[in-house]
């Protein structure tokens, strides 16, 4: 299964990376080349073995649901790009630049 | 050599300020031992950057687990080591601050990604530091550098502050210069923590009661697949005379098969990049870190995570991305799963027939030469010997055995979940040799 040009655009869009068309060429061959390597799996049969295996032998201890709040040595402000009245500030979505406040 | 990004200058300033903020003024088991912090595990007082321009200068607010258990020990925490982007490498190349490089020949890689925190132990900037493991990244860089390295079973230590590249196979992993270093550190930092709820409430043994147990009661395993022809015939050996001697000590070698292990860079390079590409999701410009403004959200979004990620981030992220995309999860992903199950029943399968620990070469080659692996696929092969006991979970450490052309090469010591005692009794026994 090789990947064209499209696919890695497509895939960069999923990812939110802006892949410029000058640098697809070289991904996509780095993608294939990798690609190829894991055809390999496909001639394994594992007919019958569990996808959901965890890497952890024992089992997971269970903890209380509570949405604990986790106690910060600094306030937010001091290292988000861009805070005001409590709230993380992005730009606004491109859908919405034409509503009003 | 670039391992620690705070210069020699400033190291000094550092360790008095630690010093003065340990949360504890009595005596522990590792009472003013400054230690190095490799740059993706939380600490209040200095920058967790990931070797990434996308959270450079960024200081957490919170500490690791591993970080506030060894201020509790009386540790000082000396500085942050360099590392490939976000661990993702072996040769610690891939930092957005330069490579580090190794102390033994400064023409070639420490190994990766732990590489700054393998090469500060070996030039003695440090006696004990840490790292994380995803596939190898604490054992090849302490093979390429000639120092101790242990990746302790999944669960054994707690990832709380150690920030997420691949969930199911990440580890905090410890580096000394000699066995009864790493195994007083790793005690220290291992054991049950709330604030992570994949460590496990396994006891915590000491280590150290290891060194006393006579290598005569142990059955060693030698994996075949872990010989192949390709193998690099010094290298080889070098682990025939280990084997040899391990045997004149009376401990009882045996060849065994572990018939997936030769899937296992397939099945990493699947899953661990899949997990990637959700883990660095949240790297996106809103709550921390570096943020590029463009025209609208997903502009931010995209602006940001282009100019903040690294070629091989980049590289990984797509790859992730797309064998978890709809059409393809099946073929990719899934299958990975299921032959990383495999993988891991040949260990169970060995394990139980008697064998105590198995033992291998950590490494295919001793390290290479600074900009010598420039195929993503080549670089990728490095972890051939060490990515199965992260698929599989065990635990297992490297311990200098020699040298091949003046090169350190690395002994690996493979043991059952949670079997780090006999783990270091095997250890120990490797380094008397």
């Amino acid at each position: 299964m090789a990947v064209t040009f499209d696919d890695v655009r497509h895939i960069a869009a999923l990812a939110r990376l802006d892949v410029s068309e000058e640098r697809l060429p070289t991904l996509v061959g780095e993608l294939n080349a990798i690609l190829a390597h894991m055809e390999e799996l496909q001639r394994v049969d594992v007919s019958g073995v569990p996808a959901d295996l965890a890497a952890g032998m024992t089992p997971m201890p269970l903890r209380a649901d509570d949405g604990r709040q986790y106690p910060l040595a600094r306030p937010r402000e001091t290292f988000a790009p861009a805070m005001g009245d409590g709230f993380f500030l992005v730009p606004r979505l491109a859908t919405h630049e034409d509503v009003d406040e | 050599m670039n391992a620690n990004f705070e210069r020699a200058a400033g190291l000094n300033i550092i360790l008095a300020e630690d010093r003065d903020a340990r949360p504890s003024v009595d005596e522990g088991p590792l009472y003013d031992v400054p230690v190095a912090i490799k740059d993706n595990i939380a600490t209040l007082r200095m920058p967790t950057s990931c070797g990434s321009r996308i959270l450079e200068g960024y200081v957490s607010p919170y500490e690791a687990t591993v970080v506030s258990r060894l201020r509790a020990a009386g540790a000082v925490i000396a500085c942050k080591t360099n590392m490939d982007e976000f661990a993702m490498g072996s040769s610690t190349e891939h930092s957005a601050f330069g490579p580090a490089l190794n102390p033994v020949d400064r023409t070639r890689v420490p190994g990766g990604s732990s590489g700054g925190s393998a090469a500060a132990v070996a030039a003695g900037v440090v006696p004990i530091a840490f790292g994380s493991e995803t596939g190898g990244s604490v054992r090849q860089p302490a093979a390429f550098c000639g120092v101790v390295g242990v990746k302790p079973t999944y669960g054994r230590v707690s990832r709380f502050g150690l920030v997420a590249f691949a969930s199911s196979l990440d580890q905090v992993g410890v580096f000394g210069k000699t066995v009864d270093d790493a195994a007083l550190a790793l005690r220290i930092i291992a054991g049950r923590d709330p604030m992570d709820a994949t460590s496990a409430d396994v006891p915590v043994p000491d280590y150290r009661a290891a060194a006393t147990r006579p290598v005569s009661t142990l059955t060693i395993g030698r994996p075949i697949e872990y010989f192949p022809d390709a193998l690099d015939p010094a290298i080889r050996e070098r682990c025939d005379e280990v084997l040899d001697r391990l045997r004149e000590q009376g401990a009882t070698i045996r060849d065994v098969s572990l018939p997936h292990s030769g899937l296992a860079i397939p099945v990493y390079y699947i899953i661990a990049p899949a997990e990637a590409s959700s883990n660095l999701a949240r790297f996106d410009g809103v709550r921390y870190g570096l943020r590029i403004t463009g025209e609208g959200l997903t502009a931010m979004y995209e602006a940001t995570r282009s100019k903040g990620f690294g070629t091989e981030v980049t590289r990984r992220i797509l790859l992730g991305t797309y064998v978890l995309s709809a059409g393809y999860y099946d073929a990719y992903y899934r299958k990975a799963q299921q032959v990383r199950a495999l993988i891991t029943e040949d260990f169970r399968r060995v394990f139980a027939s008697g064998v105590d620990v198995l033992f291998t070469p950590t490494t295919p080659t001793p390290a290479f030469k600074l900009g010598a692996v420039s195929d993503p696929y080549e670089m990728y092969l490095n972890d051939i010997f060490t990515c199965t006991a992260n698929l599989a979970g065990n635990a297992a450490i490297s311990v200098p055995i020699g040298t091949v052309n003046g090169l350190p090469i690395g002994g690996q010591i493979i043991a059952p979940h949670f079997g780090e005692q006999t783990m270091f009794a095997a250890a120990y026994a490797l380094e008397r040799l």
